[in-house]
């Protein structure tokens, strides 16, 4: 369970976060996107106890990051953006030493690392040295350190970015697991798409601030509210673009003569668009197909982050 | 308690330390520039006298010669084994992670300073049986080295503190290695010319008055330290001097105490941000 309230964060006169208020509920996969410098890593630098907020605060099973930050980092398990392994250690004793950080008895140690290893696909790996590891291979190694403690929330900063795509599928598998687990886990990432597909909730942040928030079919919608309509008539296009172009939530009417296709942006809801369908119809003007192109996230993802840049 | 014994920072840290080349290449020739040196010292000292005898007196002289050796090669060697320890963390991007570990602040710098201070102690033991070879002579007394050990380890704590209280409030390790051997430089050679300064001063005046500035000075300067503890004329000396009777080494422990308390104080207080005051 996390809960922000009126996070911001200033450098100098720069919101890097600007009142940002959330609340993820427990065992809740919640994704967090936005445009490079949107203020993700600054979110979880201050959910990480790592970064200080200018105001507000944030909560974590009940703990908060400004009161109790020892507390706090008993509950999280948290993989930066960027980060390095000591060298001359190898992959078991680097997660002994994180371990034994926690304060977990070498008995249980001895016991978690093959689980956590095999969990992350790393157990050929156990005895050679974290530096020499690959890229994607340390960042395993680097979530099954984040998993040590048992952490319930994992807060996960671009897990995934410089990982190839086998290994973007494998990342996805565990973290399926550690969902099932009951773990809260927060993702950031700047592609809108993969986050799609394996988290519950959404949030996208841009110049520090919340700008859409919910399910994945929720922010689809809610970023849907303009859809572009492509109406497909038999003969004359007159008579429907003299009604179209009558009827209220309707912009951008476009003509295709040469392929009788009538297009424009509906901004009605889903009722008012069956409404408006259902009247054309009744009117015999000639509809042969009246269909909603999709929009993709990527759109979607574009048209947000543009929308406050230009405030 | 557990907390106080079981230091994961430090078990790590003794794990690399003596895991690299560099350490034991660095032991290697600290105990090879001390055994040429002694076995030098006692080769020339019995070849030329001619008797093929080596006196008390000389290996006194040897004793005084090497313990100086020692006091320079910790002085120098613990500037850069402790001012890096936080700010490499930093610049490997390690740091982070550490940070947000339930180990407390205070485990991870007393972790940090104790590994440093432990190889130190390594290398002091190690050179212990060259020591005693001055022993087997006689001259010194088992006390008399017991005293330089411990001067000795306060010395290396307080300067290793330094070190990683620059290494936490500094962000490169070159500027940290800068204030600390500068620190060093200034506890060992700008005391010492700040005593002949108030030394110089006192005697212009007319009625030589007690100099409680040179005393001071001459007091926290190691190597002026080790003089009164190797030689039994060298606290008196000082006493003559300055015309001030305190014992110079109530003040050396005193100030560097306060060295360590103070240094340990800031690196433990800023090496995590602080999460709840309101700037
Ligand atoms: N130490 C700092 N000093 C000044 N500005 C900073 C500092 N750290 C971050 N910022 C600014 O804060 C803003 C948010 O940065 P943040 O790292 O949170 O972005 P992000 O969403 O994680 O971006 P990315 O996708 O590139 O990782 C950026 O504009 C950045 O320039
Ligand atoms: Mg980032």
């Amino acid at each position: 369970m996390i809960e922000i309230t009126g996070l911001t964060r200033k450098y100098g006169n720069f919101y890097a976060l600007n009142d940002l208020n959330l609340s993820i509920k427990e065992g809740v996969v919640f994704g967090f996107v936005g445009a490079n410098g949107a203020g993700k890593s600054t979110t979880f630098s201050i959910l990480a106890t790592l970064l200080q907020p200018t105001k507000g605060d944030a909560l974590i099973n009940g703990k908060s990051v400004r009161n109790e930050p020892h507390e706090v980092r008993k509950q999280i398990g948290y993989m930066p953006d960027f980060f390095g392994v000591y060298d001359q250690l190898k992959a078991d004793e680097y997660l002994d030493f994180y371990g034994a950080s926690y304060g977990i008895p070498a008995k249980e140690r001895e016991k978690l690392i093959p689980e956590l290893l095999e969990l992350v696909n790393l157990t050929h790996k156990r005895y050679e040295y974290v530096d020499l590891l690959s890229r994607g291979m340390k960042q395993r190694l680097c979530l099954a350190r984040a998993l040590i403690h048992n952490p319930s929330v994992l807060i996960l900063d671009e897990p995934a970015s410089g990982l190839d795509p086998r290994a973007r599928v494998e990342m996805r598998d565990i973290l399926k697991q550690l969902k099932s687990m009951g773990k809260t886990i927060l993702i950031s990432s700047h592609i809108l798409p993969e986050l799609a597909e394996m988290c519950d909730e959404i949030g996208v942040i841009d110049g520090g601030q919340l700008v859409a928030h919910g399910s994945v079919a929720e922010i689809h919608e809610q970023l849907q509210n303009e859809r572009p309509v492509s109406v497909h008539l038999l003969g004359d296009l007159t008579g429907f673009v003299s009604f179209i172009e009558e009827q209220p939530f309707v912009s951008n009417v476009t003509v295709d003569e040469r392929r009788s296709l009538v297009k424009f942006s509906y901004r009605g809801s889903d009722e008012e668009q069956m409404a408006l369908l259902k009247t054309a119809i009744l009117k015999d003007l000639p509809i042969i197909t009246f269909s909603q192109a999709e929009t993709d996230l990527e759109d979607v993802f574009m048209e947000i982050t543009k929308g406050v840049e230009m405030k | 308690m557990r907390e106080l014994l079981y230091n994961p920072v430090l078990i790590k840290e003794l794990k690399l330390r003596f895991r690299s080349v560099k350490s034991s290449l660095g032991l290697t020739f600290y105990l090879l520039a001390m055994s040429i040196f002694v076995f030098g010292m006692i080769f020339l000292a019995t070849n030329m006298t001619g008797s093929g005898f080596f006196r008390p007196d000389e290996s006194y002289f040897m004793f005084i010669v090497l313990t100086y050796i020692q006091l320079a090669l910790i002085l120098f060697i613990t500037p850069g084994l402790t001012a890096g320890t936080i700010s490499t963390e930093r610049e490997k991007q390690t740091l982070t992670i550490l940070l947000t570990t339930s180990q407390r602040s205070w485990q991870i710098i007393i972790g940090k300073l104790a590994a440093s201070i432990a190889f130190l102690l390594l290398m002091l033991v190690s050179g212990l049986p060259i020591y005693s070879l001055v022993f087997l002579f006689g001259g010194v007394s088992p006390g008399q080295l017991a005293v330089i050990f411990l001067f000795f380890l306060l010395t290396v704590v307080a300067i290793g503190s330094l070190g990683i209280m620059y290494s936490t409030v500094t962000k490169k390790t070159i500027v940290s290695m800068i204030a600390t051997y500068g620190s060093m430089l200034f506890l060992t050679g700008v005391t010492a010319f700040f005593f002949v300064l108030a030394i110089q001063s006192g005697f212009t005046s007319a009625v030589q008055s007690p100099s409680l500035f040179a005393h001071f000075w001459a007091s926290i300067n190691p190597p002026m330290m080790i003089f009164s503890f190797v030689s039994p004329e060298g606290s008196q000396f000082l006493t003559q001097i300055t015309q001030v009777n305190f014992p110079g080494w109530i003040i050396y422990v005193g100030f560097y105490l306060l060295i360590i308390f103070v240094s340990l104080l800031i690196a433990i207080k800023k090496l995590r941000v602080n999460m709840g005051k309101m700037r």
